[in-house]
């Protein structure tokens, strides 16, 4: 059989362009081509910028993966992430700002001048994030059940989830944003465990802004989320299952493989993960707000997953693939905003970027078929 | 008069076996070649070389003295040969008229010529005797009926060269006799045919010339007049038609492992009940559409049937196909990729997919890695699967038989009590087909019970046990081996056909 891969030459090539690494490859690639130009790249603050953006996007990206793994899509992860959000922030939030949130369906109910039902204490926090946690699994219950009993197209289901759950978050605010949320909450999103400081130490305190933060909270979470995740994928029988109801459906339904819990199940764990997201976000923000992952936070989500190699046809999933297409994805956006252009300019570059990504997808599955 | 279509030294092998080599045939301008061989004996690949669907590894073609190097459908079409598929090749969902002139609508003013359409269509469909409106969806017409509209394209296209494959399948009597009539208007016309068949009686009838293919080669050629079925037959086999399959190693029990009773379905089966015993191999014989698939997959749980039980050793059956593999069902579809095998992933994954449950550890059911590979590779070899790194190569890599082996393997890992194979054999070339009849003899000899589907009456008359004869979704006949006769079995299958 002739084969493509003849020289040696063209056989390195498509065995890089082949290997888990590629992205990682492809972004250190980046960032060495780019360094020059951009010196703020390296810069200890712009690195621990990066990171920061990194962990809660690889979170919800981690989710999407198990979804694009069956073949389906979940494009109700940002109004999952943005309900939470407020759902948390108004429990937890330890004022309430009158002014603000008078008219809001939630005033005096949840919330009110001496903040949310659930404020003051450690165990209310837990059981905020509980209450998170229900509402995102719920919501996923219902994208899974429409997909897996009903046969509903799950692009279909979860426009519809993402239109509606994404109005209930803004009409519980009236569109406001929740601020006040307690320290403990907070440190969640952005607490450091390892910082580091440059230069010399003149003085006995070191200011807050010229430390940067490297192992983070939002770092342990989200590591320990794609690890997780990645057991689950790679190595459990509910994993094989995932791929095998993305390889071929109807031989899984044939083989005994209960497709309409996993596909439940996929759904459930995307809406954890959106929520997870969610109060790393909020965290970090320091407010519930109801416009979170609203725009082209999906085209984030979407794009990353895919560019790390994940495929939308279904059955070729890795979660350390997605864990390098975040990282790509992160550094795009962050040198683009290095470049100094516009938002709309950083976002025509990474649509272009995503189209990118699925022709490599297809160049991928055509040189894996010359090889075998 | 010359030679209208030649083959010189042609050859074509897939993965290093051959499917046609070093064929050396003419055919006459004017005349009728018909084509016989069994399954997988090269036909269909000699057939998609002339349609320049497959690229012959070496030798040529010549179409009118020159040289003929089809690249494509189109080319083909171009030069003048036309296809009559057994799967017809008709948009189902566009009209008459429209399914004719697909390739290229004739314009007025930049807008489709309905007017020019539609009344050359009525003159092709004229010529045809076939009485419908360029305007009726192809859906709504019969078997018999699409396949006029197939030849009406060819003459469409001005085909001086038709090439039928097997087109009686799915037509009645009288539509076959239709056909029959069609084929001399086009030979009246001065249009050559090829046409291929497994029904021999129709092939002596019909054509000028006989060619018989075996294992790629061409075995035996002359005049049909030469040509007595026997000799058909005994050219096409090779050998003793007892060659061709394993000798059966033990004798069925008479106690029931699956026994299904009064299965009734509207418009899909009534009142079926079939029981299949211990050690037997149950052949389901029946015709294109009388329900032999459709049992199976209500045995399998996954379609659903109104009344009667199914019962597997004894206990009822419920729930979906998970419960029922659980149970001791195992299925290998008719449909092997769409629905036997995960095509791009590894042949391991493959061949543990149905046990995956079973290699998991707890607490957290990770996949004991180590225990799959070793298993996977023992049922690799147990099948003598061709294969080299199975937890490397996609199944789609495999030959058709490799690939069957796989999916009976994937099954064989569960120990399952009752086997449903439809069409076992389908695609699947000649010597891999021994291969997997001596599997099935294997299975019924270690006590398992078999329910083996299939179009070909002879791999049925070959290895079963006892078979159930289906037609319109009931069953008509049943026929244990000493009584085995191809006619009472046909006869049966057709019955209402004819009626």
């Amino acid at each position: 059989m002739p084969s493509a891969a003849s020289s040696p030459s063209r056989k390195w090539a498509s065995r890089l362009f082949l290997s888990d690494y590629f992205v990682l490859y492809l972004s250190l690639a980046y960032v060495a081509i780019l360094a020059p130009f951009l010196p703020t790249l390296l810069n200890p603050a712009n690195i621990s910028n990066v990171l920061s953006n990194l962990w809660p996007l690889l979170v919800v990206a981690t989710g999407q993966t198990f979804i694009l793994a069956t073949a389906g899509i979940d494009l109700s992860q940002g109004a999952v992430i943005a309900v939470t959000s407020v759902i948390g922030a108004m429990l937890i939030a330890v004022t309430g700002n009158a002014a603000v949130l008078s008219n809001a369906p939630i005033w005096g109910v949840f919330i009110g001048e001496q903040g949310g039902i659930l404020a003051g204490s450690i165990g209310g926090i837990a059981v905020a994030i509980a209450i998170m946690m229900l509402v995102a699994i719920l919501i996923g219950l219902l994208n899974g059940v429409s997909v897996a009993v009903f046969g509903m197209p799950a692009f279909m289901v979860t426009l519809v989830t993402m239109i509606v759950i994404g109005a209930v978050a803004i009409y519980l605010s009236l569109s406001e944003n929740i601020s006040n949320l307690p320290d403990a909450f907070v440190t969640l999103g952005k607490g450091d465990l390892v910082s580091v400081y440059f230069g010399a130490q003149d003085e006995s305190k070191i200011p807050r802004k010229i430390i940067y933060s490297f192992v983070t909270y939002p770092m342990v979470i989200a590591v320990a989320v794609a690890v997780a995740a990645h057991y689950l994928l790679n190595r459990t029988v509910f994993g094989r299952q995932v791929v095998a109801v993305g390889s071929n459906k109807r031989n899984a339904e044939v083989s005994g493989i209960p497709v309409r819990r996993v596909i439940v199940a996929v759904f459930v764990i995307s809406a954890v993960c959106a929520a997870i997201g969610s109060i790393l976000y909020s965290a970090r923000l320091e407010a519930g707000r109801p416009t979170l992952g609203a725009g082209t936070f999906l085209l984030d989500v979407i794009g990353a997953t895919v560019i790390g190699g994940t495929s939308l046809f279904g059955g070729k999933a890795k979660i350390i693939w997605t864990f390098f297409g975040v990282l790509f994805f992160v550094l795009l956006s962050n040198t683009l905003n290095l470049m100094n252009l516009s938002a709309f300019q950083v976002d025509m570059v990474k649509g272009a970027v995503i189209l990118a990504a699925a022709l490599l997808d297809v160049l991928r599955t055509r040189l894996t078929r010359e090889l075998t | 008069m010359g030679d209208l279509l030649a083959f010189e030294g042609l050859s074509k092998s897939w993965f290093g076996v051959p499917a046609v080599s070093d064929l050396t045939l003419a055919m006459r301008e004017n005349s009728l070649l018909g084509v016989i061989g069994q399954n997988g004996a090269g036909k269909s690949t000699l057939m998609n070389m002339i349609g320049g669907i497959v690229e012959p590894t070496s030798g040529r073609m010549r179409w009118k003295g020159a040289d003929y190097e089809p690249k494509s459908a189109a080319d083909a079409s171009e030069a003048g040969i036309a296809f009559i598929h057994q799967e017809l090749n008709l948009f189902t969902n566009l009209t008459v008229a429209e399914n004719l002139y697909i390739d290229g609508f004739p314009r007025k003013f930049g807008m489709i010529d309905w007017a020019t359409i539609n009344e050359r269509t009525r003159h092709i469909l004229g010529r045809l005797a076939l009485d419908v409106e360029p305007s009726v969806n192809v859906g709504h017409l019969s078997p018999g009926e699409r396949q006029l509209v197939e030849i009406a394209r060819a003459l469409h296209n001005e085909a001086e060269l038709v090439i039928f494959d097997e087109p009686t399948t799915s037509l009645t009597p009288r539509e076959t006799e239709r056909l029959f009539e069609t084929i001399a208007t086009l030979r009246g016309e001065g249009r050559s045919i090829v046409y291929i068949s497994h029904i021999l009686s129709d092939v002596k009838k019909l054509s000028d010339d006989v060619a018989v293919l075996r294992d790629g080669k061409l075995v035996d050629q002359g005049p049909a007049s030469d040509f007595s079925i026997a000799r058909m037959i005994r050219s096409m086999i090779g050998r003793d038609l007892g060659g061709q399959f394993p000798e059966r190693s033990n004798t069925p029990t008479t106690s029931a492992i699956l026994s299904a009773r009064s299965l009734s379905q509207p418009g899909v089966l009534q009142d079926v009940s079939i029981a299949v015993n211990r050690g037997e191999i149950l052949g389901l014989f029946g015709l294109m559409g009388a329900g032999r698939s459709e049992l199976a997959r209500v045995i399998f749980g996954l379609d659903p049937h109104e009344t009667g039980e199914i019962e597997i050793d004894g206990k009822p059956l419920a729930g979906g196909p998970r419960e029922r593999i659980a149970a001791g069902l195992a299925f290998v579809t008719e449909d092997r990729r769409a629905e036997g095998l995960m095509l791009e992933a590894p042949i391991a994954e493959n061949l543990a997919l149905v046990s995956i449950d079973r290699f998991g550890k707890k607490p957290f059911m990770l996949v004991d890695r180590e225990r799959v590979a070793e298993e996977t590779e023992a049922m690799k070899d147990n099948l003598s699967i061709k294969a080299g790194n199975i937890a490397r190569q996609p199944a789609k890599a495999l030959s058709g038989g490799n690939q069957q082996k796989v999916v009976i393997g994937k099954w064989q890992m569960q120990s399952p009590k009752l086997f449903i194979l439809d069409e076992p054999t389908r695609g699947v070339d000649v010597g891999a087909k021994y291969e997997i009849y001596t599997l099935i003899d294997r299975i019924a000899a270690t006590g398992g019970g078999i329910l083996m589907i299939s179009s070909e009456l002879e791999e049925l008359l070959g290895m079963a046990d006892r078979i159930v004869v289906m037609n319109r979704g009931e069953v008509v006949g049943e026929v244990g081996r000493d009584e085995f006769d191809r006619e009472t079995i046909l006869s049966m299958a057709f019955r209402e056909v004819i009626a």
